[in-house]
């Protein structure tokens, strides 16, 4: 039963001259999958800068008790109307959606609250999921712009893999930046030009981009302590929600490892495969997602054979599969809101993977993760002695000094460790 | 002092450690293995200064010779990066400490003036410290210890006297200050109070830092509270059974992290005093990139001009020359303060008083009650008394005044007089921010900030004080900072160390004092309030409280919402003027106030006993006056307070109805004993499971409802402190099963709950689908015996027979399908009658009421608040009020559902949704939203009931219920609601 009030629908007609803002989140990824969008006709615009006190905006906008995710996505949103770039009634907003038992499925309610609230409630609200759970006259998402979205979800993850691996390392400062800079524009480019995407195309720009970076980071020995992040999908990939966690972690010296986007997106797959084989519900839909997971890991274990076959001095890309399996002994497969057992699964993949360090980074107050993450940690470190991982709450009263004095701890011992070991060695 | 290095550090080197902490400076130099200076010092935030300083005294111990140096401490690392010094993190220049000097050590407990620190040496080095919300320590007693009035010295000297320890909310310090407030007020004695205080720290640390990690072997402690507090250092070592060999408290216990850092620094580069005095000068000059907003005032005439405004305010000014005549007398006995004014026939005031109450309101009133005959005697004659405020009941009872108020009634009555127009009054006192919209000459809307974001008056005063001003001048110095802080809106712990950030980053205590009064009125603005324009908040505000009488409070006020208020000059005395107006207005021949004599021959005697009426428990406070009259509080319902109901004039109560529906469920006997946890979901499908478990043949043992207890119990393998409490309480239930030596515990994973089709989902919480496992993962004990916790699928009979099989087969012999199958769905019948019974009753007490001309009240939450030590008794609370109490689940059946502008994804909350619809449609009935605190779920369902209620005109009502066990801010609220319906005629 529906009971939900009606909502501004994104028409036909808006298609030709609206502006669709799309919000910072993942800031390679997004900016790639949503200029998909403009090939198709759509004019879209990815949030880079950041207006005004975002914060104060989404505290103004928002329950206060809400995750801080979206208090900064609504924020962002509000502060860019306001910004006097966009004619306010030719812009309409994107926003993904889910639809699981997490709280995050109500994001978009509570950004058409908020933009009533702030007198914007004319403004449509574009839904982006792959379940058609709204109905946008004026926005399709196609099966052929969702194949490109995929490539683009891939070039990004390899591009975050990458630079993640190369900045701690680069002779020449900014040099890995601007690898990533000419790289996206390039795609961005590419995927506008392209009329028939060809699979070994893709796979060819994989390899340059392998090859580009891998001049980067020339003959240094990756040896640098690694420190793992995981956690809350926005705050643990969104530099605006983590403050600048990957930055800091660098300026410590240290490389950041930052398990990829796809994760998400077959973690959030599988749990369609999951519920039919707990509950018995919905095989149909089950036995589609059970296709496309098989295609997308099949997709992703490319990317990790290339990495492994030829390019030794990096981490390869995931093997998802494995991954999903670490979690048994811990958490169920069951457990699916938010971030669920992946959060487990990733923290588990680090560590196997010797990454010792790991920075949970999670909403104040999320609710998943008092389970995934805070929750798992005592078995975790339990089966393996010298790991170390601290749980760090974002909201807009934390203070950076108080997140940081905790890394820094952690730090402290993962350097005397790593001094150790490389005595021994 | 000998310090023996293993790594040959200190040999033939001269060390020095900094240590600056949130609130302390601490310097060690070593010099060749040996302590040869140390000094503690408060450095009142400023930082760079005082280490500089510092420093300039040991310039004879430093000069002509070159030394290595480190900086540490959570406000060090803005001062090392400016001067370029090296930095160490605290926690591990303690180990280092520790590993050198006391090597056998097996676990240090390091509480410092916000941080609180765990490190285990043995079986695996871990180093912990406390999370965001983890509340402060010794910031935390400083605030406590004001709170006492008593200094720090004193407040430890009482402790060592206690007699019995009250339960306090050991999760954060705000939390424990709204326990220990009513305590106060109730009359318990210092010494028992400063002994509880510290009881609370000493489970905090354990509790949320050990995090079922056991503490045992030698246990060092450190940190400046922990040094000087004698008291505390007792709690620690009993709680965790400690003897004199096993519990250190070693003479450095302050200097650990300096000397951690000047051991650290031997590997850094070698300098002299010169180049070290120079590095801190040129520290002073950097200031770092600090968060600040506008000045409050652009110039010294927009200053006069505000002055000069509020100063001509249409208050009526203090009556000055002798008056004769009848008079009235007003006493607001406030959480911490109490204030007291006597008012002429012209409404003037003669006589007044704004005292903190010292811990002691009954002295205060009557020493004033004194001052006042004593003054005025021949002159006046008190022809009416009011009382209002916490301490209420106690004054009213102890003086005999004529009336006892509710403070939303005092303070607009006191309002109106300033403004006859007002719409909007706004009071931020010492503890609470109250405030309510007035909509057609009645109060329409009320709000009062949550336990969690009471950042209000007190906490400035604080502040100032760890700072070194008196609140006026700490307020005068904010007035003119240039740039004032932002330092966010949250609780004061995030305010603290929004501070600490801001003095690390060199701000001045200008900008630090008119930053805080900005939070202040953010965090009422946009946290209490709720207000996203103007508009909302009305033409005609009147803002009160002592706060207000801060300038700079009033101006950061005036600018954020860009309208002039009304601040009557008696701001910090409207509830005891309020209070006088109303017995004015009520005009009595006589007041039965207390005259001189009795007044002066009052003896007031307080003890505390444990109340047998039932198995809560209550901790009661009496309070005996001239040894006959007796006041009793801190009870939950009217037993504890010796009075006795008949069962006919009993009102009904859905939720002691519930509560007796599970109760009668009662075990068959079996083979197997399988235990199931009453908390969290399981009050919903309990008759479900114990139906199912019972016909397979199973001894089926409950938890039981929830105790304070219970609760403690489990509380040592919580892993995660800001979860809810009704999952918190799940561990101890789990210990409580194991203790009856149970063959399995059963809780279910159920990412979705019933399908009752009145929402767009039907998911449960992830708290409730998932906690099992993390109960798995952190419990220990529970690999004593089987934990079944399988994932469900309770809307299919067939599946769920299915997965039971296979579940229960493996761990139990002759287990067959069929008697799953035919279990199951008697189970489900059970379930669905038993949900009938509810519906019955949930219509035959609406019934009642109507007849008999009750009002209703749907107490809204989820099916486990229903557990007497999570909603407190607020059920019988609110019968004691006259009300008849229904749940949400009792009403909601046959509803239709509400048009939301959310998405209504879970089923408990469904229900909740449509009770609001039911409410919103029913004069007679009003809707209490019970909202746990920790419940993500509810920031979306609290503003979308609040719209329901409010699209007809409702009163919404909010309360945030925790571990706290006091109902007296409960109380105020509902009576408040009684209240404003009065108004309104309903």
């Amino acid at each position: 039963m529906t009971t939900k009030s009606a909502y501004v629908k994104f028409t036909k007609e808006m298609k030709k001259d609206y502006t669709i803002l799309v919000p910072t989140m993942l800031p390679i990824h997004f900016k790639m999958i949503s200029d998909v969008l403009s090939t198709y006709g759509y004019k879209v615009e990815f949030l880079e800068n950041i207006d005004g006190n975002i914060k104060e905006s989404g505290l103004k906008y928002v329950h206060n008790d809400t995750c801080y995710p979206a208090l900064l996505v609504i924020g962002q949103f509000i502060n860019a109307i306001n910004s006097g770039r966009y004619d306010k009634n030719k812009v309409a907003l994107m926003i993904t959606q889910t639809g699981g038992g997490c709280r995050a499925s109500n994001y978009i309610y509570l950004l058409r609250k908020a933009l009533k609230k702030s007198g914007y409630g004319h403004i449509p609200v574009i839904s982006l999921n792959f379940g058609n759970m709204e109905d946008h006259p004026g926005f399709k998402l196609t099966l052929p712009m969702i194949y490109r979205m995929m490539y683009c979800a891939m070039y990004g993850d390899l591009l975050m893999l990458l630079s993640n691996q190369c900045r701690p390392y680069e002779k020449h400062e900014g040099e890995t930046d601007n690898a990533v800079r000419k790289w996206t524009d390039y795609l961005i480019e590419e995927m506008r030009q392209i009329k028939n995407i060809k699979y070994s195309h893709i796979k060819e720009n994989y390899k340059k981009i392998l090859d580009d970076f891998a001049k980067i980071l020339g003959n240094t020995k990756r040896n640098k302590v690694k420190v793992g992040v995981v956690g809350e999908i926005y705050v643990k990939f969104s530099p605006l929600g983590n403050n600048n966690l990957e930055q800091f972690l660098l300026s410590e010296d240290t490389e950041p490892v930052v398990p990829g986007f796809l994760g998400f997106c077959l973690y959030s797959v599988y749990n369609g495969i999951a519920d039919y084989n707990l509950y018995g519900t919905r095989k149909l839909y089950a036995k589609g997602s059970k296709l496309i997971y098989k295609y997308l890991i099949k997709k992703q274990l490319d990317i990790r054979n290339i990495m492994i076959k030829d390019y030794p001095q990096f981490m390869p890309m995931e093997d998802f599969d494995h991954t999903r399996n670490l979690i048994k002994g811990y958490i169920g497969i069951g457990a699916k809101m938010g971030e669920g057992w992946l959060l487990t699964a990733e923290m588990l993949e680090l560590i196997e993977d010797g990454v010792k360090n790991i920075v949970c980074t999670q909403p104040f107050g999320c609710l998943p993760n008092h389970i995934v993450g805070k929750g798992m940690m005592k078995p975790i470190k339990e089966n393996h002695p010298g790991v170390n991982i601290v749980a760090i709450d974002y909201d807009p009263g934390a203070t950076q000094i108080n997140q940081e004095n905790r890394i820094k701890l952690m730090l402290s011992n993962a350097k005397a460790e790593n001094e150790k070991t490389e005595v021994n060695a | 002092m000998i310090i023996k290095d293993t790594k040959n550090r200190t040999e033939n080197h001269l060390l020095l450690g900094i240590d600056i902490g949130s609130t302390t400076a601490k310097i060690v130099l070593i010099d060749s293995g040996e302590i040869i200076y140390s000094k503690y010092e408060r450095h009142f935030s400023q930082v760079r200064q005082k280490t500089l300083s510092m420093i300039k005294e040991i310039e004879d111990l430093l000069k002509g010779r070159s030394f290595t140096v480190s900086v540490s401490g959570s406000a060090g690392l803005g001062m090392a990066n400016a001067a370029k010094l090296n930095f160490v993190q605290e926690v591990y220049s303690t180990a280092e400490c520790v590993r050198c000097l006391a090597p056998d050590t097996d676990a240090v407990i390091e509480l410092g003036g916000e941080d609180a620190k765990i490190i285990f040496f043995t079986g695996g080095l871990d180093e912990r410290m406390n999370g965001s919300c983890a509340g402060g320590t010794g910031a935390f007693i400083d605030q406590m210890a004001t709170l006492l009035n008593l200094s720090n010295e004193e407040m430890d000297k009482e402790s060592l006297n206690y007699k019995q320890i009250y339960p306090i909310a050991s999760r954060c310090g705000v939390f424990a200050k709204t326990d220990v407030q009513p305590l106060i007020n109730q009359g318990a004695t210092k010494a028992d109070i400063a002994a509880s205080i510290y009881q609370a720290v000493v489970n905090q640390t354990i509790a949320g830092l050990a995090q079922g990690r056991k503490i045992e072997g030698n246990i060092m402690f450190l940190g400046g509270p922990l040094y000087y507090c004698k008291g505390l250092r007792e709690r620690f070592v009993k709680t965790l059974k400690l003897d004199d060999n096993h519990a250190i408290f070693p003479e450095y216990a302050l200097f650990a992290v300096a000397i951690g850092a000047a051991l650290y620094s031997a590997d850094s580069e070698e300098l002299d005093y010169t180049e070290l005095a120079h590095k801190l000068e040129e520290s002073l000059k950097t200031k770092e990139k600090i968060s600040s907003m506008p000045a409050l005032f652009e110039d010294k005439n927009e200053y006069q001009a505000f002055i000069e405004r509020h100063a001509k305010d249409n208050v009526k000014t203090e009556f000055l020359g002798n008056y004769k005549g009848n008079a009235f007398l007003g006493i607001d006995c406030g959480s911490t303060t109490t204030k007291l004014v006597v008012i002429t026939e012209n409404n003037e005031i003669i006589y007044s008083y704004y005292s903190s109450n010292k811990g002691n309101p009954v002295e205060i009133v009557k020493e004033q009650l004194l001052k006042i005959y004593h003054e005025f005697s021949k002159d006046i004659n008190i022809c009416g008394a009011a009382v209002t405020g916490y301490g209420e009941e106690l004054i009213k009872t102890a003086f005999h005044i004529d009336f006892g108020i509710v403070e939303t009634m005092a303070h607009y009555t006191a309002a109106k007089f300033f403004n006859n127009n007002v719409d909007f009054i706004l009071d931020i006192g010492g503890q609470d921010i109250k405030c309510f919209k007035v909509h057609n000459n009645s109060i329409d809307s009320i709000m009062l900030n949550e336990a969690c974001s009471s950042g209000c008056g007190s906490f400035i005063e604080t502040f100032a004080k760890s700072m070194g001003y008196t609140v006026e001048e700490f307020a005068r110095q904010g007035l003119f900072s240039t740039a004032p802080v932002n330092l966010g809106t949250r609780c004061t712990v995030f305010m603290n160390s929004s501070v600490k950030q801001a003095q690390k980053d060199g701000a001045t205590v200008q900008d630090i004092s008119a930053g805080l009064s900005l939070s202040v009125v953010k965090n009422a603005i946009y946290k209490v309030i709720r207000a996203t324009s103007i508009e909302e908040l009305g033409k005609n505000i009147v803002v009160q409280g002592g706060t207000f009488m801060n300038d700079a409070v009033l101006r950061c006020f005036e600018k954020e919402i860009g309208r002039d208020v009304t601040r009557p000059n008696i701001a910090g005395l409207m509830g005891a003027y309020g209070a006088a107006l109303y017995a004015k207005n009520h005009q009595l021949s006589r007041s039965s106030l207390l005259t001189k004599e009795e007044v002066q021959n009052l003896v007031h005697e307080s003890k505390s006993i444990v109340c047998k009426g039932c198995t809560n428990n209550c901790r009661l406070t009496v309070n005996i006056f001239n040894g006959n009259e007796r006041l009793i509080s801190g009870n939950q319902c009217e037993k504890g307070a010796g009075i006795k109901i008949k069962d006919e004039d009993k009102l009904p109560n859905l939720y002691e109805y519930k509560r007796n529906l599970l109760s009668s469920y009662k075990s068959k006997g079996g083979k197997y004993k399988i235990g199931l946890p009453l908390s969290l979901g399981m009050y919903e499908l309990y008759p479900l499971w114990h139906t199912i478990f019972s016909n397979l043949g199973f001894d089926v043992i409950c938890s039981g409802f929830s105790t304070r207890k219970i609760y403690t119990k489990g509380q040592f393998s919580i892993p995660s402190d800001t979860v809810c409490y009704p999952a918190k309480i799940m561990h101890g239930h789990i210990e409580t099963l194991l203790e009856q030596d149970v063959d399995a515990i059963f809780y279910p994973c159920l990412s979705y709950n019933i399908n009752e089709e009145q929402g767009d989902n039907y998911y449960n919480c992830p708290v409730v689908a998932y906690y099992s496992e993390l109960l798995s993962g952190n419990m220990d004990s529970l690999k004593k015996t089987k934990f079944l916790y399988p994932y469900l699928n309770i809307n299919s009979e067939s599946n769920l027979s299915k997965e039971l099989y296979e579940c229960l087969s493996k761990k139990f012999d002759g287990i067959a399908l069929k008697d799953i199958k035919r279990s199951v769905k008697l189970g489900f019948e059970e379930y669905s009658a038993h949900m009938n019974r509810i519906y019955k009753e949930g219509a035959r007490a609406i019934k009642f009421a109507r007849e008999h001309k009750k009002r209703i009240m749907i107490l809204s939450g989820r099916p486990y608040h229903i557990d007497p030590e999570i909603c407190h008794g607020i059920d019988k609370l609110a019968t004691s009020l006259g009300f008849v109490v229904v749940s949400e689940d009792s009403i909601s059946n046959n509803i239709e559902v509400p048009i939301l502008s959310v998405l209504n994804q879970w089923t408990y909350h469904s229900r909740l949704y449509a009770a609001a619809e039911y409410a919103s449609k029913h004069s007679d009935t009003q809707l209490v939203q019970l909202v746990s605190f920790g419940c993500g779920v509810d920031a979306i369902t609290t503003d979308e009931v609040r719209e329901l209620l409010e699209k007809t005109g409702k009163l919404y009502t909010q309360i945030k219920i925790d571990e706290i066990t006091n109902l007296g801010a409960v109380k105020i609220r509902l009576r408040s609601l009684i209240g404003a319906l009065e108004e309104r005629g309903q």
